[in-house]
């Protein structure tokens, strides 16, 4: 099916006829019997990893299964924030990757993703944020991420809602500021992706469930049962996020993982007040401003594992104090929605995008609080993994054995939340 | 928000306790492999269903205890003392 390009020219010529001459987006197919390979989960990562199987490594007989509908996961959950600005050599070279294929991507898929690079600030408190705010620019600069110190005054100019009087708390010291850093339209980032791998061949098919994993006699893969039936493949690659725990048990494959609820809301619509994005990992507030007009404010994880994609509430109003005194005008602000999704948390609070001790079967995984702005990047070189049957140079350090190797990949003080 | 029953104390809200992950991780002898020790401090099961977990009445009695917690419910089974046997689970609640 030749696929319509989207452009402002096609939206007002269509606009012409109403409207009524739009193409689907993507077909709604029936399982196969069989595929080269299958990608377990259709949030971002997974239906990426399809694509890019697709368009750059020529496997088109895949299909990306998703148990409820895509995008419906994390992927629709978080708070949108793109940055790159990790300690250590092999995070700020995975996520760095990842801000460079967000940068075109919404020209590489043509769709509207509406990538946003408007600046990523992340608050210091204390002394201790002051150090370890620099050392995180100067680690930055060694590996050609922008990071820069930016004083209280500068801070303020940068995000004029922003306190940085004393009569708070905590009181802002100074801030991190990564230029490149921003947000993008985390629905578009799913179906940008559906459509594209659609477009190359990819079957997407929601409302199937992965119920089994069946082996062949040497033990690699050989297929998976699923709500819809029986499905031959010999390459599974797992993006499940916080059931990947769930769904590799299913292959008797154990991972470092724990699932957490994280919790997300939004405010009701105003006009554009807040040019920025605003991190502060020591009094937990996590705020920017969609084009919608809603303030999207992230807040923590519960204390204790869950499955519920909702979370308590006091978790949400400790994130509302530290948010009210950085913004004392947001303080009559109205919240009009919070919910949940289950983040999979690994101990070293970096990734897992590996082979597995299963022959065929491949996870991406344990991006805990902060996978979305990984997203081109993490499903581009799982696709590499999976096609290859090798990680790419990018992901190496990101395999299961570094838990029993002791090479952790310690990045709790640069993950989005306080631990 | 959980009600959590504190051996000593009773119910009390959630935000009084700290959860401190799953309980009866046994330290394995100090000469092992290193995926058996890899396993003891890393590896978690991470069920769906009853999670046995250690928590501690931090804001109250500071006092640690056990407890069966169900994942997707969050209904609290059982709870029990830091040195007392895992309880028999089967007469009830939503355990699957």
């Amino acid at each position: 099916m030749t696929r319509q390009r989207f452009s402002a020219l096609s939206l007002f010529l269509r606009g012409l006829s109403r409207h009524r001459s739009w193409q689907i987006q993507w077909r709604k197919p029936t399982p196969k019997p069989a595929y080269d390979a299958v990608i377990v989960g259709g949030g971002g990562h997974g239906l990426g990893a399809a694509y890019y199987l697709a368009a750059e490594h020529g496997m088109t007989n895949i299909a990306v299964l998703e148990k409820s509908w895509i995008g419906g996961g994390n992927t629709g959950r978080n708070t949108t924030i793109i940055r790159s600005n990790y300690l250590f050599d092999e995070s700020a070279a995975l996520y760095d990757h990842s801000v460079k294929l967000w940068e075109d991507l919404a020209q590489v898929l043509n769709y509207n993703v509406m990538f946003s690079p408007r600046g990523v600030m992340m608050l210091a408190h204390t002394v201790h944020d002051m150090q370890s705010a620099q050392r995180h620019i100067h680690a930055n600069r060694c590996n050609g991420v922008d990071n820069e110190w930016l004083t209280p005054e500068q801070a303020k100019e940068f995000c004029p809602a922003l306190n940085i009087g004393s009569n708070i708390r905590y009181p802002v010291l100074g801030a991190a500021l990564q230029r490149r850093g921003g947000t993008a339209r985390h629905d578009a980032v799913a179906w940008g992706y559906a459509r594209a791998a659609d477009a190359l061949g990819v079957d997407i098919i929601e409302n199937c469930e992965v119920t089994g994993m069946i082996r062949d006699p040497s033990g690699a893969i050989a297929g998976l049962e699923t709500s819809r039936g029986e499905i031959r493949t010999r390459k599974v690659g797992v993006s499940a996020a916080g059931n990947t725990s769930v769904v590799m048990r299913l292959a008797g494959v154990d991972l470092p993982l724990e699932s957490y609820p994280l919790q997300a809301l939004v405010s009701e619509p105003i006009k554009p007040v807040f040019p920025c994005v605003v991190m502060s990992n020591t009094v937990h507030a996590y705020i920017s401003q969609s084009d919608k007009g809603e303030l999207v404010i992230g807040a923590g994880t519960d204390a204790y594992t869950s499955y519920t994609q909702r979370g308590a509430l006091h978790i949400n109003n400790h994130t509302l104090d530290a948010i009210c005194e950085l913004f004392p005008m947001f303080r009559r602000m109205r919240m009009l929605r919070n919910w949940g999704g289950i983040v999979d948390v690994t101990p070293d609070r970096s990734p897992i995008i590996a082979k597995t001790p299963v022959p065929g079967l491949y996870v991406n995984c344990g991006w805990g609080t902060g996978g979305f702005k990984a997203t081109p990047g993490s499903a581009h070189v799982f696709a590499w993994t999976i096609a290859r049957d090798e990680p790419h140079p990018i992901n190496a350090a990101f395999n299961i054995e570094r838990f029993r190797e002791g090479r952790l990949i310690g990045e709790a003080a640069a993950a989005a939340v306080a631990h | 928000m959980m009600l959590i029953q504190c051996p000593w104390c009773g119910k009390r809200d959630e935000n009084e306790f700290v959860c401190g992950g799953t309980t009866h991780i046994a330290r394995p002898p100090s000469a092992v492999t290193d995926a058996v020790w890899g396993a003891y401090l890393f590896f978690r099961e991470n069920p769906k269903g009853v999670h046995l977990e250690r928590w501690r009445h931090t804001w109250g009695c500071g006092q640690w205890f056990n407890a069966a917690r169900h994942t997707v419910t969050h209904e609290i089974l059982a709870v029990y003392r830091m040195s007392d046997p895992v309880p028999d689970l089967s007469a009830g609640g939503a355990a699957s």
